[in-house]
Parts: C-alpha cells; structure tokens; sequence
C-alpha cells in the first residue's frame, strides 16, 4: 500500500540517507531504555529479595511461588478476564450501536455527540464519589428509585461480592464507550456511499445492508477500539480504587491494583515484581500476535 | 460538522425514527448523571447532602463551595484552594503535548515515507510500549530522573509523560501518513527538497485534524495523571490532580462533599473544554486517519 | 565618632542577624493532614517554625490513609532527592531507619528529656538501634465505642462494660427497628473491629502474642476462633449496606440516631464536634466492652531523613516545636487525639479527650498499651495487609471462622 522512497546511493549522502533514522532513534532510545530497560529491571527484582526499597539478594523463583499460593492474585486473574472482556464487548457493541443510529441524520448531533463523548475527559479522581454515591443502595439509584414509589426495587451490586465487578464494568463502559462510538462514526462516514447506494437498488434490507457491506469494512475502526481499550483494562486502576477500593472484601481486585498493594502498600516489592512480570507475560501474549498479523498485513 | 450526517443512505420511517431518538436520550442520560450529580451537589450546601437526596435539585442554591474550592479550602498547611496548582499542571501539560504531537509527526513521517528495512518492528516496539502498566515504572523512572539531575523538576514530569506519550502519538500520525499520497513527497524530493522542508512544507500543513486528535488525547490523558504528578513533582511543582485528591481523599478529617464536587468540576474544567470546543474536529480527525488501516 | 560607630555596629549587628535569617534553609515536609482541622492545626507548626526564620516547604500527599504518600516517598528517595521531614506510622518509621536513611536526633531527645515524657510503648516506633528517629506528634487511641446518647436513654441501655451487656444491648437496638453497630466495609475498618474485639475475648496477652510476636499457636488457637466468631456476631448487628462506607458516614449514622453504636479510632470525635454535638451530652465516647483497661494506638510521628552526617538544624528545630507541650496540646485538642507526652494539661481538652488522656497515662503505666494491629503498629505491613485479608474475607461471609484461622497463619507465614 505505502511503497518506501528509494534511498539513493552516491559520495556526500550518507547525511541525507541517515537522516531518516536520525529523527526516530531519540525516539527509539526513549523506548528501548525506559520501556524494555524498565521490563528488564522488574523482571529482575522479581527474582530478589527486594521488600521497601530494590535490593539485590538473588531468591530465584521463590516469589513466583509465593505468588501462585494467594488467593488474591487468581481473584485477581480471574477479575481481569471477566472485567476486560465485557468491558470490551459492551464497548464495541454499544459503541457501534450509538455510531448507527447518530449516523441516521439526527437533529443535534454534535450536541449528543459531545455528549457522549465527554466522559473521557475525566478521570476517575474527578467522578469516582459520585459514581459511589450513585451505586450505592442506601442514597443511589436504588433508593432514588424506591423513593419514586417502586419498592421492590433493588440495585445493590456494589455490596455484592458476586456482582460488585460488573459495576466496575458499568462505569468503566461509561468512560469509554462514547470514544469508541466516535471511532466507528469515523469509520462510517468513511464509507463509500456508491456501494451502499447499488445494493440497496438490489432490494438489500437495511440490515442486510449494515451486517453484509458496512460493518465488514469497519474492520480498522474495530482494530483501533481493540488496541485502546485493551490498554485500558489493562491499566484499570483509578476506577476500582474510586469505586470500591477492591472490595466487597477483595472481590473487585484487578492485578494492577494487586501489584500496586504488593509492591507499595505492602512493602513485598518482589512479589509485586513476580506479579508485574506476568501480567506483562500476558498482555505480551495478547497483543503481540495481533500487532504482528495486523503490521504484516500492512506493509 | 453536523452536516456531514448527509452521509448515510438508509432511509428510516417515523417509527424507527421515534425509537432512535428515544434510545439516544435515554444513552444522553446515562452519560450526563455522574456529572449532574456532581454539579447538583456543589451547589448545596453541606447539610442538605448530609440529609440524603443524591438526585434532588438543592433547595437552598450556593455558591460558597466554588469559591471555597478555588481560592480557600485546605489543600495542605495553607488554605490556598486549587488555585495555585493550575498553573503548575498548564506548565507541565502544554510543553508535554507539545513535543509529544511533534515527535509523534516525525516518527510518522519516517515509519511511512523514509521506509527501511526493520522500521515495522521498531513501530510495534514503540506501540507495546503503550501498555506497559505505569505502576510498574516508578521506581526506576525515579532512580533515571535522579541519574539525570531532573528529579522533582517540570521538566522531569514533562519528560516522563513524553516518554510514555510516544506511543500512542507515533500511531496515530503513522496511520494517519500512510493515507497521504507518497507521489506528493517524491515528487518534492526530485525537485530537491530535502527531509524537514518536505515536512514542513507539505506534511504539516495537511496534518491539521489527527494532531486534534494527538493533542485532545495527550492533553486528557497528562492532565489527568496523578500517579507520576504525584511521585516526580516537588511541593512547588505539584499538579492540580494531585491538589484535588488532598483536597478529596484526606483520610481521618471531615469531608466537605460539596466542596470536593465544586473541586473536581473545576480540577476537569480545561479536559472538558478541549473536549467541547475541539469535539468537532475529532471525529474529522479520527475519519481521516486512526481508524483506517 | 563614638556614637557612629555604635550605629554601624548595630546596623552591622542587624545585618548579620537578617542574613543568618535568611540563610536558614527550608524544611520540606511531606505529609497527608489536608483536612480542614488537620492542615490548619499543622499551620501551628509551620508558624513556629518561621518566626525562627526556617521555611516551610508544603508537600501534601493524601490517599488510603499515607500509603500514597509512601510511595511518594519511595520515588523521593529513590531519585535522591528526600523531602526534610515526613509524617511517618508505626512500622514504616523502623522499615526506614532500618535502611539507614533517618537522621539521629539523640542530642535533641536527651536535652529535652523525651525518654520520661513519652510513654515506652510508643518509644518503640520513635527510636532505632538506641537512637531517636521519629519526632511523635500525637496518639490515637483506636478502641473507642462511639455511641449516640439519646437513642441508649430511649431504649434504656447502660454503657455496656462486658462482651455480653454489649450483645444484649444490639439485640435491643436491632429490635428496635435500628443500625445497632454503623460501620463502613473498609479493610481497615472491619480489622479496627477485629482489633478491639480480640483485645477484650483473649486479653493483652494473647492479643500482644498473636499480633505482635505472631506465634503460629496462637494466631491459630481456639481463642482466635472465638474472636472470629464474635466478628460473625458483630457482622450481624451491621446493616446491609454497609460495604465500602467511608468511616465518617458510619460516623453521620451515629449523630443522627439512625444507628447506635460505632466502634472507631479516636478521630471520629471530630465528626461529632463539627455536627455541634457535645461530648456526654449528645454523644458518648468509651472503651470497647472487655478492654476498659488497655488502649489500642497508633501514633503520627515526623521522622528526619538524613541530608548529611548530622541532623540539621532545621530539623533539629522541626523535631523540638514537635514535641513542645503548648504545640501538643494545640495540635491534640484540634485532631482528636491526644498528646504523645504525657506530661501536657488537658486543661484545653474536651470530655472525651480528658478521658483519653487519663486512660494513656493509666495504661502506659500499668502495661496495658499496646500497637494497633489495624493501624499498623503491631507488625510490618505485608504481615498486617495479609491479616486485613483475612478478616475482610470472613468478615464479608467468603469463609467461615475455622478457615479463616487456618487462612490467618499461612497468610501470615507467607508474608513474613
């Protein structure tokens, strides 16, 4: 698709041909030292002694072992993968569902757009009470509801160990879902409205049109919603920390916050290392085999 | 921007159209409670919000907690109010984004149209690098910024956030270039352009809306970090998050809610203006380029 | 002539004077009281200090009760570049002298006489390998019954002084349609429950064995089961909604008479006093029932980090207004606590800090004052966040009370 521009042989453009390189490799260098040196260096306090401070006393593998024997670090295993994976459906569902329906003409779109959008200028410092206050059975939506008349009306998630990570899901979608929605309306008004145009002359229903010709070449816009929200279930942190600080008893703990309270609250630097160390293993795992098909496809 | 709407062929009846309507203000709810229930709430006065109500409007309206918020509330020793950290966060903030939406340009510019053998890995390098956990760095990103005379300085918070900025800014002007005709550019360099007057000449002016895009993503993201404002800045240099979680998370004192809602209201204030005054061109900007392949 | 040269010796006096001043370094503190009542009490401190010339340098960080001003901290140090003085609790003060990065303040200790004034057991948090290392602000005592007087008279309950006068006394509250105990389902807080809750089943001394010397035995004896079960009873008496509560809205339950009783540290007073309630007459403020003797603590100290071979001078200054008693008693009356000297008037104190005072002085000298547990200053905090674990996890019914003690000694041999 792009083709590279021929570098040109010839006395004096040694400058000329490496300057390209010249430009990234500050980048580069950046990258290499405080992202992979970074790595190095966790995985390597992972096997020390370290506690408070780093410290350099060699234990092998002893952490690791420790590390499997918590309960807390499966529930928080476990956590991730149900968190991330909702939260990644709902937001590509729903995002694509908002983008469907605002790209059918609406009055005040840019208002309702905005609209939708604004939550991901706020972090969770900034919302995170009124999210509690709002989940809460005793003064949120639960009492607002009984307060209308509806008695029987419960929503006490964020008190139950079972359901409380679901509504860590919900605020979570909150943030994020109208970004994605924005990412697929781009992705719709990128289409070409001749094909759409021909197949609906062919008698095609508007579902068919959307299931068979729009939403297959909405394709990149997935692949981009993919790559960010990913990294932010990953990096989920702030929110369960606003929320519910983990709790009821340790229901909602993701391994980010697992690896904070190890290495910082508990002063256990090295199982948090072992625990940061396969967390990277993992997301690795994930990501690495979709930037590989997706970058090889392009160039 | 509400014009491009245009756009779509499908025709929709009364009904559906009722429907469609229905379920995008039901959405518009969902998304504006938190903050309603914000800005209700600081506009009451304490008493009421202790007396229950989360929803109701206040039925006596005060401003008092605003102005505690901004310029008398304890944020530390003296009652300064978020005030000052304001321009502690601009200083930090637009440097950042600044030389994060440059670098990113550049390092586009090379991945798509200076080509060599290897540049895809060196990409999904600096793209991997967007999901390393910041928990994980803080240690030795302090011993670095030590190492490098910037511990506890601006510019060490500015160079912190550059790093872990790359990433995403480096992918977005990468995806974003490989949809600009290359004949353009060897059409220049056979008229003896050399590699930044092609640049600066014919890139960057066509690169308007993904560095809208670049730039409210790196703004939101630096202004809303506290983990690293909270670790790499000294009492001079702390940045308005970090202000706002004193002013909200003190542990054993009494908490003035309203004044905290006042508080984080006002501690968004730039986030959400960027996002409503520059919303426009984001999805012009996510069209042209981040969300094609 | 004469008269010249006095005037140039004064003015060069003056001169001297006015740049000694302004020489005098600054002090960076970093510390997490960023509440009203707190910061401003601090401001006390910051005052002193600049009438003497030194400056003071604000480094405020809040969050999860100063763990996220430790990792602050940890990123300062690690950079090189420590704040002056940082607000410091229990285990975390020896973790640090321990690395050998707090400054010795023997010199200003043995001046002032600080081995007399403070009590022994909080001496243990202050001094390391012999040498003073932290500068005690106050102490909190953290196992105080809060209750509301008015609803206890109008179900004609007696402060209960035994575990079952206490039992008996919820039953009537909870029959009575309300909240017998408020409280937020907060690790910290179920466990400053647990706490007074195994002070009065086992005593002091299995309390100091199982927390402090974390014997195996004990922390899996039948008595520790018994405390378990009485954490199930307890667990009983809390209202649904309970979970994730900040302390100070189980607090707002109490004044407002929708709950009884709240088992609390010291602090919770503040909450009481801001709603313009009055001690003994709104409100009552006791031991927990089975610990009237002992005092749970846990104590903010200022610890010095060491900018060189000696303590500075500016520290050393920090460290002596610290312990002065007129900043004691001001700080103290403001925080709710008490003084960390035992030798300050409680002239200015209110009821339930009277009593606060008086049962320090009684239990520092009768040996019955003793480290939190919940507050971090019986053991280290990988030991004390894998006992929170625990007591939240059979607290929130994930265990019954024989797993959870089983739980409780591999999770504490996992920590150690």
């Amino acid at each position: 698709m792009v083709q590279s521009v021929p570098s040109r042989q010839g006395p004096g453009d040694w400058l000329r041909s490496a300057l390209p390189k010249l430009v990234l490799s500050p980048s580069l260098a950046l990258v290499v030292i405080f992202v992979y040196g970074f790595i190095f260096f966790t995985f390597y306090l992972s096997m020390t002694d370290s506690r408070i401070l780093p410290s350099f006393g060699y234990v092998g593998l002893e952490n690791y072992e420790k590390l499997f024997r918590l309960r807390s670090w499966s529930i928080a295993v476990d956590n991730l993968f149900v968190f991330g994976g909702l939260y990644i459906v709902i937001c590509c569902v729903l995002g694509l569902a908002l983008a469907i329906l605002l790209d059918q003409k609406i009055r005040a779109e840019g208002a309702i757009r905005t609209i939708y959008l604004y939550p991901m200028a706020l972090s969770f410092i900034v919302t995170g009470t009124a999210w509690k206050w709002f989940l809460d059975p005793g003064i949120g939506l639960e009492a607002v509801v009984q307060g209308w008349g509806w008695e029987s009306f419960t929503f006490d998630w964020i008190k139950n160990r079972q359901m409380a990570i679901y509504t860590i899901v919900i605020a979570a979608v909150w943030q994020t879902s109208g970004f994605v929605m924005a990412m697929f309306l781009a992705g719709l008004r990128g289409i070409d409205n001749e094909v759409l145009k021909a197949a609906q002359i062919d008698g095609a229903s508007n579902w068919a049109l959307y299931r068979r010709i729009v939403i297959p070449q909405l394709r990149p816009a997935f692949m981009s919603a993919f790559v960010v929200l990913a990294h932010m279930a990953i990096k989920s942190y702030d929110l369960v920390i606003a929320l519910t600080n983990g709790g009821p008893g340790r229901a909602t703990e993701l391994p980010a916050t697992f690896m904070y309270s190890y290495t910082f609250t508990r002063n256990q630097m090295g199982i948090g290392a072992a625990s940061a160390t396969i967390m990277l293993m993992t997301i690795a795992a994930i990501i690495v085999p979709y930037l590989w098909s997706e970058l090889r496809e392009k160039s | 921007m509400a014009g491009g709407a245009s756009d779509t062929v499908v025709r929709t009846g009364r009904t559906s159209r009722f429907v469609i309507y229905t379920i995008l203000t039901v959405f518009c709810i969902y998304y504006l409670l938190p903050l309603y229930v914000m800005v209700v709430n600081s506009l009451k006065p304490l008493d009421e919000i202790r007396g229950g109500g989360m929803l109701s409007l206040p039925q006596a309206w005060t401003l008092a907690p605003w102005s505690s918020a901004w310029s008398t509330a304890q944020i530390g020793v003296e009652a300064t109010g978020l005030r000052p950290y304001f321009l502690n966060s601009i200083l930090m903030v637009v440097p950042a984004v600044v030389i994060s939406t440059l670098l990113g340009a550049l390092n586009g510019y090379v991945l798509t149209k200076w080509r060599f053998r290897g540049d895809t890995i060196i990409f999904g390098l600096m793209l991997f690098g967007c999901f390393i956990p910041f928990q994980m760095v803080l240690i030795p990103m302090a011993r670095m910024l030590g190492l490098m005379g910037l511990a506890g300085t601006v510019p060490g918070l500015v160079f912190v956030h550059l790093v872990y900025g790359i990433g995403f800014s480096t992918l977005y002007f990468r995806n974003y270039y490989a949809q600009f005709p290359t004949e353009l550019v060897r059409a220049a360099m056979i008229d003896g352009a050399g590699f930044f007057k092609i640049f600066q000449r014919i890139m960057l002016p066509s690169s308007g809306p993904i560095a809208v895009v670049c730039i409210i993503w790196q703004f939101t993201n630096i202004w809303n970090d506290f983990l690293f404002g909270a670790s790499f800045a000294d009492f001079d240099s702390q940045p308005m998050t970090v202000a706002l979680n004193n002013l909200v998370s003190s542990s054993t004192g009494v908490k003035e809610y309203n004044v905290h809602f006042a508080g984080a209201i006002m501690a968004a204030l730039p986030t959400l203006l960027v996002y409503v005054v520059a919303g426009r061109f984001f999805v012009r900007g996510l069209m042209a380029g981040s969300v094609k392949g | 002539m004469r008269n010249l040269k006095l005037v140039s010796l004064a003015a060069a006096v003056s001169f001297m004077t006015a740049s000694s001043v302004a020489s005098a370094a600054d002090v960076e503190v970093l510390h997490w009281w960023t509440s009203g009542g707190e910061a401003a009490a601090l401001n006390v401190l910051k005052q002193d200090l600049e009438s003497q010339g030194i400056g003071w340098q604000d480094m405020p960080v809040a969050g999860g009760g100063g763990t996220q001003a430790m990792t602050v901290l940890r990123a300062r140090v690690t950079a090189g570049n420590p704040p002056t003085a940082v607000q410091m609790l229990g285990f975390d003060i020896i973790d640090w002298a321990k690395e050998g990065a707090l400054a010795d303040l023997n010199i200003q200790a043995s001046m002032e006489g600080w081995d007399d004034v403070v009590p022994a057991a909080l001496q243990k948090f202050s001094k390391y390998d012999g040498k003073w290392v932290a500068a005690p602000v106050n102490v909190h005592s953290t196992n105080w019954v809060w209750a509301n007087k008015a609803v206890l008279d109008e179900l004609g309950i007696a402060v209960p002084t035994t575990w079952d006068e206490f039992v008996a006394a919820l039953e009537k509250v909870k029959a009575s349609g309300k909240v017998a105990i408020a409280h937020g389902g907060q690790a910290w807080q179920d466990a400053t429950i647990f706490d007074a809750v195994a002070m009065a089943t086992g005593g002091p001394e299995f309390y100091s064995k199982a927390f402090i010397e974390l014997d195996p035995e004990t922390l899996g004896s039948d008595t520790m089961k018994t405390t378990f079960d009485r954490m199930g009873v307890i667990r009983s008496y809390v209202d649904d909604n309970f979970s994730g509560r900040d302390w100070n809205l189980a607090t707002a339950m109490v004044i407002k008479g929708d709950a009884a009783f709240q088992m609390m540290g010291d602090w919770a007073k503040g909450e009481f006093l801001n709603a313009n309630k009055v001690p003994d007459e709104d409100f009552l403020c006791f031991r927990f029932p089975g610990t009237q003797d002992q005092v749970t603590f846990n104590a903010d100290q200022f610890a010095m980090f060491a900018q060189g071979s000696e303590v500075s001078k500016e520290q050393a200054a920090l460290a002596t207004a610290i312990l002065s008693p007129s900043f004691q008693s001001a700080f103290n009356v403001v925080k709710g606590s008490v003084p960390a000297r035992t030798d300050v008037s409680d002239e200015a104190f209110d009821a339930c800090g009277k009593k606060g005072m008086k049962d320090l002085a009684a239990a520092a000298a009768s040996d019955n004052l003793f480290g939190s547990m919940a507050h971090g200053h019986a053991n280290p905090a990988s030991v004390k966040n894998a006992m929170y674990d625990v007591i939240t996890a059979h607290f929130n019914g994930e265990y019954d009370s024989a797993t959870a003690v089983e739980e409780l000694v591999s999770s504490v041999e996992i920590a150690q």
